[in-house]
């Protein structure tokens, strides 16, 4: 147990450094540098670029120097005092900007993942037990329709929606007046009042997938005999379902977190665009077209960490929750 | 698929179940899935009508109608004032006044001027398939009348016309996308299902690893690859091998897996023992095993290549402008003002859903028919 938990966690950092390492590479392929684009804006607009500036930036991160020795300049701060590096667009650290940003992230992404398995599993349970009947078909279209839908579409269809009938704008995740704000439990409640859209646009299209898949297994489950032989000695439908098919059937569904999580994470990037969420995808969007370099890489990072890391905590989870995939990999 | 009930089987079908060959069982089986066939329908009409877009669009895609600035669908009447039906349907004239207390421009029919439809009229000419000069559009109305059959745009340019175009492009950056996913997929699958050992576990470590990342992040640091200079042409194939890069995994995992587990079938053993060539097991007993799957996982695979081509576009970093795509389209709407006032901006929306939706049940419908040991 001990030893697969070292080794899976062996494993993860290796693939984090991965991450670093493509996030970094990915980032700085473009031709050009945001120096160069700013010299040309500066000269653009009239103003004499400061060379001194450019030529103290160009040299604090070895602008001149081969990829790999800029790739080192930066990782090396970020493991050993969580220095991310400067933001040339917005002139500030990093870590500063991002910090409130990938909270949000992470809530939104959480919380979504939440109402996937709260909405989900007793749509599954109930289209399972009464297949083909009225209110399957109906599930089953609007999964279908939910699949199908891109989520920033989605977004705004429900922005518009709800502009039209209840005069209500959805946009952003604090009311104005908490924005600038310190956290504070009134920010909170804010904050709880503006997530329900967000949440529901990215969450649908996972709760439509897990309805199919949850659905599926089940059905599967009820058929075989140990389920008929349960009814036959007389246990009560709902103790037997909920006690053996849906207790089989719900492993597979805690392992979908590997994809479910970095699907959110994906979808959050261009919700939050369309929504205008303070999460990461407006500022990642942004810092790649003016090749914000570290600032794209960190985020690009910290995106992928997030969802390698959360993907690690499920699966220790699923490991503590079922007996035979903990003795599986102990072995 | 649960919800297709399947029909009961006739007795000559039992017969023919007999000694009908391959093919022939799963285009049966297929033909049972009626949404699916009608998906199929639909997708090659709509490919029909994208590779021929100039000439079902009433208008150029970039001509603008300066005196119609965000104008709405127009309607389509059959039946005149007077109560009779025609059977030539006919528009109205619209005249755009501005509502002096909303301030916004409001369109009216102006009943007085009737313009019927008619079918192959000659407007502005166009190169059909880039080769025939032609000047014959589907449909039109006579000039000074206006047909929107889906509204008009900030710019006066025709929706209809543009959304033919746009889902030209996002259809086809699908398939090239897919192409080019296909050749990735089909080599690293087949290296790793084929050598197993240590080439395996590498290829197996760096699809997961691809697979943890989240998707669209990766999709924008890429498309950022894409450089400015490039001409429509060019980025479209940029974007599409982008899209071809991240999508590849789950098709080398179906691959690798298919190899791996016909390489253990008993008849390739038999193949082996009687002396049959390495690249003959391949082609006649290796890959017909897997070519039903692989298709099945192409169309299902299809769709989340225009998804992340639209959400691309959508954010600016896909296909750009002069090039029209559904997802440049949508961006247009991207403005949650002008959507609330002008909600056929959404229309392209629609289109993105029905396409996926049809691909997505053709897929059902193609798994369902080509595995063998499902009995419709």
């Amino acid at each position: 147990m001990l030893g697969y938990f070292l080794r899976r966690l062996g494993y993860m950092v290796i693939v984090l450094a991965l991450v670093s390492v493509v996030s970094f590479y990915i980032v700085n392929l473009p031709p050009g540098s945001w120096i160069e684009s700013y010299a040309i804006e500066l000269d653009n607009s009239g103003l004499m670029a400061n060379q001194a500036e450019l030529d103290f930036l160009t040299e604090r991160y070895g602008l001149d120097k081969p990829l790999h020795v800029q790739y080192l300049r930066w990782i090396v701060p970020v493991i050993t005092q969580g220095d991310f590096g400067q933001s040339f667009e917005w002139r500030q650290p990093v870590w500063n900007l991002i910090r409130e940003r990938l909270l949000l992230t992470m809530v939104i992404s959480v919380s979504s993942i939440i109402f996937i398995y709260v909405v989900s599993i007793p749509i599954a349970l109930y289209s399972a037990t009464h297949q083909y009947s009225f209110a399957d078909y109906v599930f089953s279209f609007f999964g279908l329709l939910g699949l199908a839908t891109p989520n920033f579409l989605l977004a705004l269809v429900l922005m518009v929606l709800l502009l039209r009938v209840f005069g209500f704008s959805p946009g952003g995740l604090f009311s104005p007046e908490y924005l600038r704000e310190p956290w504070s439990f009134a920010k909170f409640v804010d904050l709880l009042k503006h997530l329900p859209v967000p949440i529901i646009v990215l969450g649908t299209a996972g709760t439509a997938g897990l309805i199919r898949v949850l659905r599926g297994l089940l059905l599967d489950e009820l058929e075989k005999q140990y389920v008929k032989t349960a009814r036959a000695k007389g246990v009560r439908e709902w103790r037997l379902i909920l006690k053996y098919p849906f207790r089989m059937a719900l492993n597979p569904v805690l392992s979908t977190i590997g994809s479910l999580l970095p699907a959110i994470v994906s979808g959050s990037a261009i919700v939050s665009v369309v929504l205008g969420l303070p999460t990461t995808g407006p500022l990642l969007l942004r810092a790649i077209i003016a090749q914000d370099t570290y600032a794209a890489s960190s985020m690009l990072m910290m995106l992928g960490a997030l969802t390698i890391i959360g993907v690690f905590i499920s699966d220790l989870l699923l490991m503590w929750l079922d007996p035979r995939i903990r003795y599986e990999r102990s072995n | 698929m649960g919800i297709f009930v399947p029909t009961t089987k006739r007795a000559d079908e039992d017969v023919y179940y007999d000694i009908a060959n391959q093919r022939q069982l799963i285009w049966r089986k297929f033909r049972r899935h009626r949404v699916a066939v009608f998906s199929l329908y639909l997708l090659v009409l709509l490919y029909a009508l994208t590779i021929f877009a100039e000439f079902f669009a009433p208008y150029g895609a970039f001509e603008r109608h300066s005196g119609y600035l965000f104008a709405p669908p127009t309607r389509l009447h059959f039946v005149d004032d007077e109560g009779r039906f025609q059977l030539r349907p006919f528009v109205y004239k619209v005249t755009n006044e501005l509502n002096m207390e909303t301030f916004q421009r409001e369109y009216v029919e102006d009943r007085t001027e009737r313009y019927p439809l008619y079918f192959f009229v000659r407007r502005e000419p166009y190169k059909l398939l880039n080769i025939l000069t032609t000047d014959i559009h589907l449909f039109g109305v006579e000039e000074p009348g206006v047909f929107f059959p889906a509204g008009t745009d900030e710019l006066g340019r025709d929706l209809f016309s543009r959304m033919l175009l746009g889902a030209r492009t996002s259809l086809f950056v699908g398939l090239i996308g897919l192409f080019f996913g296909l050749f990735l997929g089909l080599l690293f699958g087949g290296l790793s299902g084929y050598y197993g050992g240590g080439v395996d576990t590498f290829i197996q470590r760096l699809i997961e690893f691809l697979q943890s990342l989240p998707t669209l992040p990766l999709w924008m640091a890429l498309a950022a690859l894409v450089p400015p200079t490039w001409s429509p042409i060019q980025v479209y194939f940029g974007i599409s091998i982008v899209l071809a890069i991240v999508g590849w995994t789950g098709l080398a995992r179906v691959v690798r897996g298919k190899l791996i587990s016909l390489r253990e079938e008993d008849y390739v053993l038999a193949a082996k023992l009687s002396g049959v060539r390495e690249r003959d097991i391949i082609t006649r007993h290796l890959l017909p095993g897997f070519t039903s799957y692989l298709i099945v996982h192409l169309s299902l695979a299809i769709p989340g290549m225009i998804l992340g081509e639209t959400s691309l576009s959508f954010l600016g970093l896909g296909i750009r402008a002069p090039a029209v795509s559904l997802g440049t389209l949508l961006q247009e709407a991207q403005n949650v003002q002008a959507v609330t006032l002008n909600p056929w901006l959404l229309i392209p929306g629609g289109l993105v859903v029905v396409i996926v939706l049809a691909f997505n049940f053709l897929g059902d419908g193609l798994r369902d028919a080509a595995d063998p040991y499902k009995h419709v």
